[in-house]
């Protein structure tokens, strides 16, 4: 049972990113602007600390992307379920996917009772 | 009513560049690898100009043209930047209208918002920065008899700036005008979605700039953005966004041991108390308008006040009421002087509104009024509109607590003043809030509880250069605006000196 997922077109953009750049990793944001976007960024280029919580891997062709988020804003997150998706636009931020044309945007739905009991027991 | 020509048609006051190089050295210089990418008004979808796509050897380019001048302008006198700073408000006051219109077809706002706020607000933070260098004063302390700490304010040197959509050229102008105030060189960085609107403006003031002390470059945040910020050359990064591109920015500006300063967004509060209820007079009127405030500038605002609490006893009356004064809104044509909202910023930030819809009403919050994609038709219809929305939920709701920067507000209640701090403060955020009461006391104690740089009380999206911006918790680091912003952009320098003639006696 995973608390993210990925539609079939984030899944492309993250190999086309991948071959053109290598390992990746999301991070998901908060605040104004491109804020509550997930940010792809090459694996290891943001530092992941004790205060970010890893929500999970989007795996890919068996490779694994993980995904993080920071525990402060994972509080109110925490009930949902996340799926990466893939929109025409224009995202500021340092996004690998930006001068594609593209952005990576969220879309979520509420965790069923059984995920919650599982995922946040 | 008037509607302006969009920029380029006949009889309008602006036109565009099909194309725009990256400003460098007081020249434009063509992108180190050829390439440009379109930009397109929201207000159509449609491109309207191309845009070099910077990358890490443009800001070289533009660091070397930084750090050849910084020398010479970080020695000018005061009198003289600020002359030059008085010199740009005049020219920007000069074509008030052409940059209006021109960052209304770029970002998709409201001409009426850009001909009576955004230009005249950055026309005045020219002014007041060009006073306040003027009027500032070092130290002298003294120590002891003999010896004398002298403080002196130096510039940092080039620093970068990293340039949100929301305001491009009022955002641009609250970090510009004071790290030029300062001495400082600047290499700058627009948004990707609003890139042009700054070439207008350096059109009037470029010949006002010695070559060099201003340069813009263009491009994507991974490709230009990251290599400014982090650079070894830099002395500073300044920048406006949201918290996973702060903490990066942060990262690595402690590779290079510089400063930040970072605006990251918030989620404000807009507490209504029930005094406001208590006569249906002007002031009553105004409240109403202040609720309506979350749909200015299409909710694309880092303070917008996006969560309304208002307390239990008018909640049903106050709700009823500001909800047709929301319903009176305009939308429309952003270039039409009547229309209130105009269009989101880009597509992306319009599919991400709705997705909030989408998790709001899973949630159970109930669609009070909007909650749609609008179309409004004709050539509109390609562009990014929004219906302002007003949501009834709780607090620990998605939507109460991530800014969704659209024209959004998310509504509950609260019964007393505990519970309206508590639910004030329940959030991640502390940029901006604001308390509606006709009690001088009730409303001062609300405005210290609430955590948050800055709360307007009785009156709300008010920029005055003279009142610090900045925010508490994850909203960022540093203030904007007011003369304390020239911290931000100076080195401390101690002299200390003695005038005795005697040995110190160590040795």
């Amino acid at each position: 049972m995973e608390r993210i997922a990925l539609t079939p077109a984030a899944a492309d953009l993250i190999r086309r990113l991948r071959e053109e750049n290598g390992p990746l990793m999301f991070h998901q944001s908060g605040g104004c602007c491109d804020g509550s976007a997930p940010m792809c960024y090459l694996a290891g280029e943001f530092r992941t600390g004790a205060s970010d919580v890893h929500l999970g891997d989007l795996v890919v062709d068996g490779e694994p992307v993980p995904m993080w988020m920071s525990g402060k804003q994972f509080e109110y997150w925490r009930h949902t379920h996340l799926t990466v998706d893939v929109v025409p636009g224009r995202g500021s931020g340092f996004s690998l996917e930006a001068p594609l044309g593209v952005r990576f945007l969220i879309r979520s739905r509420l965790l069923t009772d059984e995920e919650s009991l599982a995922l946040n027991k | 009513m008037a509607e302006y020509a969009a920029p380029g048609q006949p009889g309008s006051v602006v036109s565009y560049l099909d194309r725009y190089d990256h400003f460098i050295g007081g020249e434009y210089v063509a992108p180190a690898k050829g390439d440009y990418f379109e930009n397109p008004t929201p207000v159509t979808g449609r491109a309207f100009t191309e845009i070099a796509r910077g990358t890490a050897d443009d800001v070289e380019r533009a660091l070397d043209a930084a750090h050849g001048a910084a020398r010479a302008w970080g020695r000018t006198s005061p009198a003289e930047r600020a002359n030059v700073l008085n010199r740009i408000a005049d020219r920007m006051e000069q074509n008030l209208e052409a940059l209006a219109v021109a960052e209304c077809w770029e970002n998709g706002k409201a001409v009426r918002e850009t001909l009576n706020a955004d230009i005249p607000l950055a026309i005045d933070h020219f002014r007041y920065f060009a006073g306040v260098i003027r009027a500032q004063e070092g130290g002298i302390s003294q120590i002891d008899q003999d010896l004398v700490a002298y403080h002196f304010q130096e510039p940092l040197g080039v620093v970068g700036q990293i340039i949100p959509w929301n305001f491009p050229i009022l955002m641009a102008t609250w970090k510009l005008a004071p790290a030029l105030a300062a001495g400082n060189c600047v290499v700058l960085k627009p948004a990707e979605q609003t890139p042009a609107s700054i070439h207008v403006l350096l059109s009037f003031i470029a010949d006002l700039l010695p070559p060099g002390v201003l340069n813009v470059v263009n491009g994507f945040g991974v490709e230009a953005g990251k290599p400014l910020a982090s650079s070894s050359r830099i002395a500073k990064i300044a920048f406006t966004g949201e918290t996973t591109t702060g903490r990066l920015i942060m990262q690595y500006a402690s590779e290079n041991i510089i400063p930040v300063t970072l605006e990251l967004g918030g989620k404000s509060p807009n507490v209504f108390f029930s005094d406001v209820a208590s006569s249906r007079d002007s002031f009553y009127d105004k409240a109403l308008e202040g609720f309506t405030m979350f749909a200015l500038n299409q909710g694309e605002v880092c303070t917008c006040p996006s969560r309304a609490l208002i307390q239990s006893s008018i909640y049903d009356s106050f709700l009823a009421d500001a909800t047709e004064r929301t319903k009176l809104i305009k939308q429309g044509n952003p270039l039409d002087t009547d229309t209130m909202m105009g269009a989101q910023a880009s597509n992306d930030q319009l599919e991400k509104i709705l997705s909030y819809f989408d998790i709001g009403r899973q949630e159970g919050a109930k669609v009070v009024t909007g909650g749609e994609r609008a179309d409004l038709g004709g050539d509109l219809s390609g562009g990014y509109y929004v219906q302002p929305t007003i949501f009834e939920g709780d607090n620990k709701m998605r939507i109460f607590q991530e800014e969704i920067f659209g024209p959004v507000v998310s509504v509950t209640r609260f019964d007393d003043y505990d519970d309206a701090v508590k639910t004030a403060n329940d959030t991640l955020y502390g940029l901006g809030a604001a308390v509606w009461s006709r009690d001088g006391g009730t409303a001062y104690r609300a405005g210290r509880d609430i955590q948050a740089g800055r709360v307007w009380v009785n009156n709300y999206h008010a920029y005055p250069a003279h009142a610090a911006f900045g925010g508490y918790k994850d909203s960022g680091i540093g203030r904007e605006n007011h003369k304390m912003m020239l911290d931000h952009y100076q080195q401390t320098k101690n002299l200390l000196v003695s005038y005795s003639q005697n040995a110190q006696g160590f040795f």
